[in-house]
């Protein structure tokens, strides 16, 4: 039996690749980093992206993900990249992709990539997270002893057992105000945090299970988390957009 | 019936419970292609469930077809609902929040028709949760005007008796036209103002002859537990209820859109349904008889509905189903011209193959021309020429062997053949015939491929004799029958160690069959036993690991009393027996079903009335339907490039 190998040329080589930043909305921010791989590659095929391919009998499109969030958490900014086997317009390509994924899932910008790699400008999250049945002032105290400890260890259940993660040391600032009342009048407030971005990656529930932890801090309901931000950190702490340095290279792209 | 009034989402409510169970995405909705239309807009709402989970649900054609076919009418509204996991399921209840729909997350309560696509009778105690679960009174005695019309439909409806209590309706066949008729009935007495409540709707369906209404026949029944008769019990009502058959299939280019889940499916492909119907004959299969006539979708149909389908969901796969997918009178034109057609799009193909013969490995080669040759299937169904002569399933040892050896030369690296066990007149030698064949095949892989690692894997059902088919008298296997020979067989194969570590063997034990058994051929005195099995915490039959043979067996005990378990599955039937299905027509004519009962039993084969004169079997005179087959010797154009 001769092995087969795939007739035909070899694969066309990447003549552009594209950073794409996308959303995470609403009831479909319960889709997981595998779910929406499968929908995303579903939409470049819906949308004719002339995608760039792996060799081999299995082919793989060229997407590279960058730091999906949790299943779970909701988010204005994923990332990732994409390799093309064909030249197209950026914008263009933006409406399409957009309308070829479901609704929730949303197509928040493309570049043409400049030098340098994507995955290195993440160097923090920006989180908020709405905390039912908390008022300021029991989140105000909370966080205020949490950021006084130097480490804080807190267990998370992995498909593997349980794993113990400092949740304190990443995280770089820790902000409360006051949130609006939720359906049933309770106080509902609002956590911002600035997270360094680190392996294993420190997460909203590690967080909040430490304020559980150092104060009691409990809540009515699951929190609504949203991550707003991902990218390069800045001297005063804030997350900056991770793609002006693409933006900036426009001109002189292929 | 729902009041006319907007009907409000569970979903702020339910949301909060999301995290705290496995995988929330698959009650979420959202799907690419899925439709929420205005409560207020339309006359007449139907909530489509599919009993099981949502990653066995959402792929099912029967529901994604009605769905659009609904959707599609300015007066009416769909959206689906399936089974929820037991995690949800506790905390559903513990929150007070009634079975929902996944597309607008609206309370299964407030719709005017609960359509139920029964595929297999290990749903039903799924079906009897979701109605609990909405709030729905679980006898149709006890519903009234306000509570969803409970439709079933599917195959499992052609015999409807063991839920007869639990559904208002069932109907029998192609659902594409009939879901219409019904919409427009209740449509117009809900515009009359509902005159004469639930009880003047329900006689209005059955007065239609081709929705059957269980509540209005009653079943009486001899000394010795036989039925006697089943009567209709009041005016309006046919004797007997007929299938519906859609004729045209290329009227009916369903699903246009088909809903593209995020959650991971069972499926992971689109399917095109390339005919309907199947007259091979095999004497085991339900489906081939309930489904006839052959309808044959055009090459030209399916070529356009691939098209349109890719372009609407963005799968890379595509799945030509039907009964018997080679049988097309056109397959070779539609694998070619697709394969043209999708060389260079990265669009695979995929054929489910029963038949063994080398035509279909030049099939699954046009295929598979760039990619890669994993494995094939062939059914033989029977351990041994003879047992095949009894199922009516032709093949011969030697054009299996020929067949293999053909495939495995071509590249393909693995066979996988199909049996059944506890076939009529089967006996532990016929059985063993598998393990020969199965060294035989990896013999042939071996001398084919000159020495190479092939693989052949053996995989067994138990039969299950099915209503409107020859086998419908058969005695069916008890499990330690089907366990002893299934053993027996195993070591058969691993006796010669060379050829037997190249033969993989997958099997269920047959316990499940016996009560897919009870639930397929059973009365209305079954009802009772599925209800006591659902209060026991009956949930997800279907799944190994939720079924309970031990929760069946004493379901059956308490609640049967003239009859037990054994009566309704391995006891044979008399010719003259009165069947619980006997009121509802398949097209069959019960003598010609007789006949080839007992040919069977005598080891005569039939013929296909595609190619042989019509043998009478009664659908196509009965139903005043006929065969539909090319070749109509069009072809694929190439299609213009979207770039």
């Amino acid at each position: 039996m001769a092995r087969r190998v795939p007739d035909g040329p070899p694969p066309a080589p990447v003549v552009q690749r594209l950073r794409i930043r996308y959303a995470k909305r609403g009831r479909l921010r319960f889709t997981s980093h595998r779910d929406f791989a499968r929908a995303f590659e579903r939409a470049l095929r819906r949308a004719n992206v002339p995608m760039a391919y792996s060799a081999g009998f299995t082919p793989h499109p060229k997407i590279s993900y960058i730091g999906a969030s949790p299943t779970g958490v909701a988010s204005e900014a994923e990332y990732l990249e994409i390799g093309l086997a064909g030249v197209v317009d950026a914008e263009t390509l933006r409406t399409a992709l957009d309308a070829a994924l479901p609704d929730g899932l949303d197509l928040v910008e493309i570049v043409t990539a400049g030098p340098g790699s994507l995955a290195a400008r993440m160097e923090a999250s920006a989180w908020r997270i709405g905390l039912p049945g908390v008022s300021a002032e029991d989140a105000t105290h909370a966080v205020a002893t949490f950021m006084q400890c130097a480490e804080y260890p807190v267990e998370r259940l992995t498909k593997d057992g349980k794993r113990t993660i400092d949740a304190r040391t990443a995280v770089i600032s820790a902000t409360v105000s006051e949130g609006d009342e939720g359906p049933d009048r309770a106080p509902r407030a609002i956590l911002d945090l600035v997270v360094r971005q680190v392996t294993p990656a420190v997460r909203p529930d590690d967080v909040l299970a430490a304020l559980r932890g150092v104060a009691g801090l409990a809540l009515d309901a699951p929190p609504v988390a949203v991550r707003l931000a991902q990218g390069p950190l800045d001297d005063a702490g804030l997350v900056g957009d991770p793609l002006i340095p693409d933006r900036s290279s426009f001109e002189t792209a292929p | 019936m729902g009041p006319v009034m907007s009907i409000e989402s569970v979903f702020s409510r339910l949301e909060p419970l999301l995290p705290r169970v496995n995988k929330p995405i698959q009650y979420v909705g959202g799907e690419l292609n899925a439709q929420v239309k205005d409560w207020d807009d339309v006359d007449v709402h139907w909530a489509l469930m599919y009993p099981d989970a949502y990653e066995v649900g959402l792929p099912n054609q029967g529901v994604q077809i009605l769905y659009e076919v609904l959707n599609e009418r300015p007066d009416a509204l769909a959206e689906r609902t399936y089974a929820v996991w037991p995690d949800l399921e506790a905390l559903m209840r513990e929150h007070g929040i009634g079975q929902f729909t996944v597309d607008a997350h609206r309370p299964v309560r407030a719709f005017d028709v609960l359509g139920v696509s029964l595929s297999t009778e290990l749903g039903y105690t799924n079906l009897l949760n979701a109605l609990d679960l909405a709030g729905i009174p679980l006898h149709s005695v006890d519903r009234d005007a306000t509570h969803p019309i409970v439709v079933a439909g599917g195959h499992a409806s052609f015999n409807p008796e063991p839920i007869a209590e639990f559904v208002d309706a069932a109907v029998l066949g192609d659902g594409e036209q009939i879901v219409g008729a019904i919409t427009d009935v209740i449509r117009d007495w809900k515009a009359d103002g509902c005159p004469g409540g639930r009880d003047e709707v329900l006689t209005r369906l059955a007065a239609t002859g081709g929705v059957y209404i269980p509540r209005f026949y009653d079943v009486t029944y001899l000394d010795d537990g036989r039925i006697e008769a089943v009567t209709p019990n009041r005016d309006r009502v046919p004797a007997r209820v007929t299938k519906h058959t859609v004729m045209d299939l290329d009227e009916w280019p369903y699903p246009k859109t088909p809903l593209v889940p995020l959650a991971e499916s069972v499926h992971e492909r689109m399917s095109v349904e390339i005919f309907r119907g199947c007259t091979r004959g095999c004497r085991f299969c339900q489906a081939g008889m309930i489904t006839r006539p052959v309808r044959e979708r055009s090459i030209t149909g399916i070529g356009d509905m691939v098209a349109n389908g890719l372009a609407a969901t963005g799968f890379e796969e595509v799945g030509l189903l039907s009964l018997s997918s080679a049988d097309h009178s056109e397959i070779a034109q539609i694998a070619k011209g697709l394969a043209d057609r999708y060389e260079d799009e990265r669009v695979s193909l995929s054929l489910p193959s029963t038949r063994v013969d080398a035509f279909n490995i030049d099939l699954a080669n046009e295929f598979s021309r760039n990619g890669r040759r994993s494995g094939l299937t062939f059914a033989p169904e029977g351990g041994s020429e003879r047992l095949r002569r009894v199922i009516n399933k032709m093949v011969s040892k030697e054009d299996l062997i020929r067949t293999v050896s053909t495939a495995y030369a071509q590249g393909w690296r693995q066979v996988k053949l199909y049996f059944m066990c506890g076939l009529p007149t089967e006996t532990d030698e016929d059985v063993l015939e598998i393990a020969d064949m199965a060294h035989d095949v990896i013999r042939a892989g071996r001398t084919a491929t000159g020495g190479k690692d092939v693989r052949c894997t053996v995989s067994i059902g138990g039969f299950v004799p099915k209503p409107h088919t020859p086998f419908q008298w058969a005695a069916q296997a008890d499990p330690a029958t089907v366990d002893n020979r299934l053993r027996k067989l195993r070591e058969a194969i691993n006796a010669n160690r060379s050829l037997g570590r190249n033969v993989g063997m997958r099997y269920h034990d047959g316990e499940p069959s016996i009560i897919e058994g009870l639930l397929s051929r059973g009365d209305r005195r079954v009802g009772a036993v599925i209800e006591r099995a659902w209060r026991d915490g009956g949930r997800f039959d279907g799944w190994t690991e939720h079924f309970s043979f031990e929760r069946w067996v004493k379901a059956a005990d308490t609640e049967l009393t003239e009859v037990d378990l054994a009566w309704f599955t391995t006891r044979e039937r008399d010719g003259d027996e009165v069947l619980p299905w006997d009121h509802l027509d398949s097209g069959l004519d019960k003598q010609w079903l007789w006949d080839d009962w007992q040919d069977a039993l005598g080891e005569f084969e039939q013929d296909d009335c595609r190619w042989t004169p019509c043998f009478d079997c009664g659908v196509c005179s009965n139903l005043g339907t006929d065969i539909q087959i090319g070749p109509t010797g069009k072809t694929l154009l190439p299609l213009v490039p979207k770039h």
